[in-house]
């Protein structure tokens, strides 16, 4: 009875051929298109390098008060403005000035980039059912798919860099953008759309007037949940070349640095807690029209 | 031919994803019940057939269920229907392009809803000026615009609140000014006052009442209160499960209900606010007493006719004619409720 304690698996030579003709298919792929898509990035890099280079030669107490500027419009609030001043006092004071500006510079360009690309894609979903069915599994695979695993595809074609980087770190990033600006739309009370329709609103006067408005609020949190996760994968980016908080983690795993891997670590917490606090407060102001709700 | 503003021909909506090709079976006589154990499809409305006369206020009255708010988003086709036609001066809106409805909605056709719809995140003025701004309006503009309709409704002082700082009479007050500040000559009103406290809706319905005096906009209101539709339908349709099953003016409905559903409804009515010295006098002949109105409502005719002499009037018609006679007698049995068929007067034999 072979047949039920063996399980009936694809002839091993066969299988081999398989991985073979994939990593082959893939290798003439990136031998042929590599150099195109690489040019595609060019403008992408040419901004993230300018923009780190900028962060990095800018005097420290013109990025501190220009952070802290960027906190109080955000958040109108002293606590989050004075937080983030210290945080980043305390970072420079613990030598980890460079690396955060690099940090800083991968995330805010990965952010922009995922919310260009995600809240149109967001908005498409939410358009028709049939475009929700066909992006939503495309989402769950990204966000489920361990890192490591698409790194492989994408280092093959870019090779080591930051603009691999920069693409692994939206992958995993962009989904919750997506979702959220989705699901917000999808939200948006029949009532008000109604009323927008007998009135004659035309696609965009909806679109812009009447769901993005009333979606914000969920926007919004996809904006922040992006922001988390993009932080997240700084580890796993550096693991591929991207400089910045990433690469002494990394380091002080393959060694044992205890101290070096908290510094880092709490360095990337401290600006979690920062982007998170001013998103959040952000997206709280721009909801003026529910206060006063308790009026009968 | 009594003019048409809006004619509704024929018309079937269907909810299902296989309407058109039940539509035979239903044309062919199958009831509601049937339709949905077989087909598993809804029956919305059912063969209407009404006309709308222009400016004046014409109601659609039913219980929920009966289709009612189907059938007025039919006629700014929020709703597109199975079968039939629904003309508008004349024009097929069925036939409309994508642009001539959006035009149509726009510039014709206004509409109040029963949760208000309002946009939650704008102010009261932005709110008023929407209709406006849809038009091409600049934002400035069309507050300007819509200023006098705030007044009108009386929310001066609220431009700059949100609809969730305003009470829910308050709220549909910013929704009639935005319907009415795009001088829309139709007016679709789905069951606006419904949601309100019984004390507010008579209020907003004096509003709507002299507005109406003064605009002679093409109304239509819907909704599922007989009183409030005897106190502002010059017509009225009834609808039930999905059919109209009368149609005309309060008196008519009073006086002669079409069938025992109607009868139901009208006969815990307070009469003598409804019905008119027309409606129960003696055509013709002319008698020794005072003149009334013929549209006087009966509560305010008794009393003039108990003081008169010989207890009996006049009854003249808009340029002073004498049209008929009036006796004590017909009013207080105009008044009477009703006694259910069969049992005529038997109880107190």
């Amino acid at each position: 009875m072979d047949f039920l304690t063996e399980f009936p698996s694809m002839d091993r030579q066969e299988l081999r051929d398989l991985k073979k003709a994939i990593d082959g298919g893939f290798r003439d792929f990136s031998r042929e298109f590599g150099e195109a898509i690489e040019n595609f990035f060019e403008p992408l890099l040419w901004f993230l390098v300018w923009f780190e280079k900028l962060l990095q030669a800018a005097p420290w107490p013109v990025i501190i008060l220009a952070l802290a500027a960027l906190a109080w419009l955000g958040s109108r609030s002293k606590t989050v403005v004075a937080g983030c001043a210290l945080s980043f006092l305390a970072i420079g004071y613990f030598g980890m000035w460079h690396d955060t500006m690099s940090t800083l510079a991968i995330i805010s360009v990965a952010t922009l980039l995922c919310i260009t690309v995600g809240i149109p894609l967001g908005i498409l979903m939410a358009r028709s059912d049939r475009t929700q069915t066909a992006i939503t599994p495309a989402l769950d695979i990204m966000q489920t798919i361990p890192a490591f695993v698409y790194l492989i595809p994408v280092v093959m074609l870019l090779g080591i860099g930051k603009v691999p980087g920069l693409i692994a770190v939206c992958i995993y990033a962009i989904p919750p953008i997506v979702r959220l600006t989705n699901l917000g739309i999808r939200l948006v009370e029949k009532e008000a759309l109604e009323a927008a329709d007998a009135f004659g609103a035309d696609y965009r006067q909806k679109l812009f007037g009447v769901q993005i408005p009333l979606a914000l609020p969920n926007i919004f949190a996809g904006v922040n949940q992006t922001i988390m996760m993009a932080l997240s994968m700084v580890v796993i980016a550096s693991m591929i070349g991207v400089a910045g908080l990433g690469v002494p983690v990394l380091r002080s795993v393959s060694n044992q640095y205890l101290a070096l891997g908290l510094m880092n670590g709490l360095a990337i917490v401290a600006l979690a807690i920062i982007f998170d606090r001013v998103s959040q407060r952000f997206g709280e102001r721009l909801q003026r029209h529910r206060r006063g709700i308790e009026h009968g | 031919m009594a003019e048409v503003k809006i004619g509704i021909e024929g018309l079937y909506k269907i909810f299902g994803p296989r309407a058109q090709s039940v539509m035979e079976d239903v044309r062919g006589g199958m009831s509601k019940q049937e339709l949905l154990e077989r087909h598993d499809h809804v029956l919305g409305l059912k063969d209407i057939n009404v006309d709308v006369a222009p400016r004046e206020i014409s109601v659609i009255m039913g219980l929920s269920g009966s289709g009612k708010s189907t059938l007025i988003r039919h006629i700014n086709r929020l709703i597109e229907p199975t079968s039939g036609r629904i003309l508008v001066d004349g024009q097929d809106v069925l036939a409309m392009t994508r642009e001539e409805l959006i035009e149509f909605r726009r510039h014709r056709v206004s509409m109040v809803f029963q949760r208000f719809g309002l946009h939650v995140h704008k102010t009261v003025a932005e709110n008023a000026a929407y209709g406006l701004v849809i038009q091409g309006v600049s934002v400035g503009q069309a507050k300007e615009q819509s200023r006098k309709w705030l007044d009108r409704v009386g929310l001066s002082g609220f431009e700059n609140h949100y609809p969730s700082q305003l009470s829910g009479g308050m709220q549909q007050r910013v929704g009639l000014a935005r319907a009415l500040a795009t001088d829309a000559e139709i007016l679709l009103m789905d069951e606006p006052f419904s949601a309100l406290d019984p004390l507010i809706r008579t209020d907003m319905q004096d509003v709507l009442l002299g507005l109406q005096e003064e605009l002679n906009k093409t109304l239509v209101f819907i909704t599922h209160d007989l009183d409030e539709a005897l106190r502002l339908g010059e017509s009225i349709a009834i609808l039930r499960d999905g059919a109209v099953i009368q149609q005309g003016n309060p008196q008519d409905i009073i006086l002669h209900p079409a069938d025992d559903y109607i009868f139901d409804f009208v006969k815990d009515i307070n009469r003598s606010r409804v019905i008119e010295a027309k409606s129960v006098m003696t055509p013709g002949e002319s008698v020794d007493g005072p003149s009334l109105p013929h549209d006087l409502v009966l509560e305010e005719a008794l009393p003039i006719v108990s003081a008169a002499k010989l207890n009996q009037a006049n009854v003249v018609d808009a340029d002073g004619q004498a049209i008929g006679s009036i006796r004590l007698g017909q009013i207080v049995a105009g008044i009477a409720r009703p006694a259910e068929s069969g049992d005529q007067g038997e109880r107190y034999r």
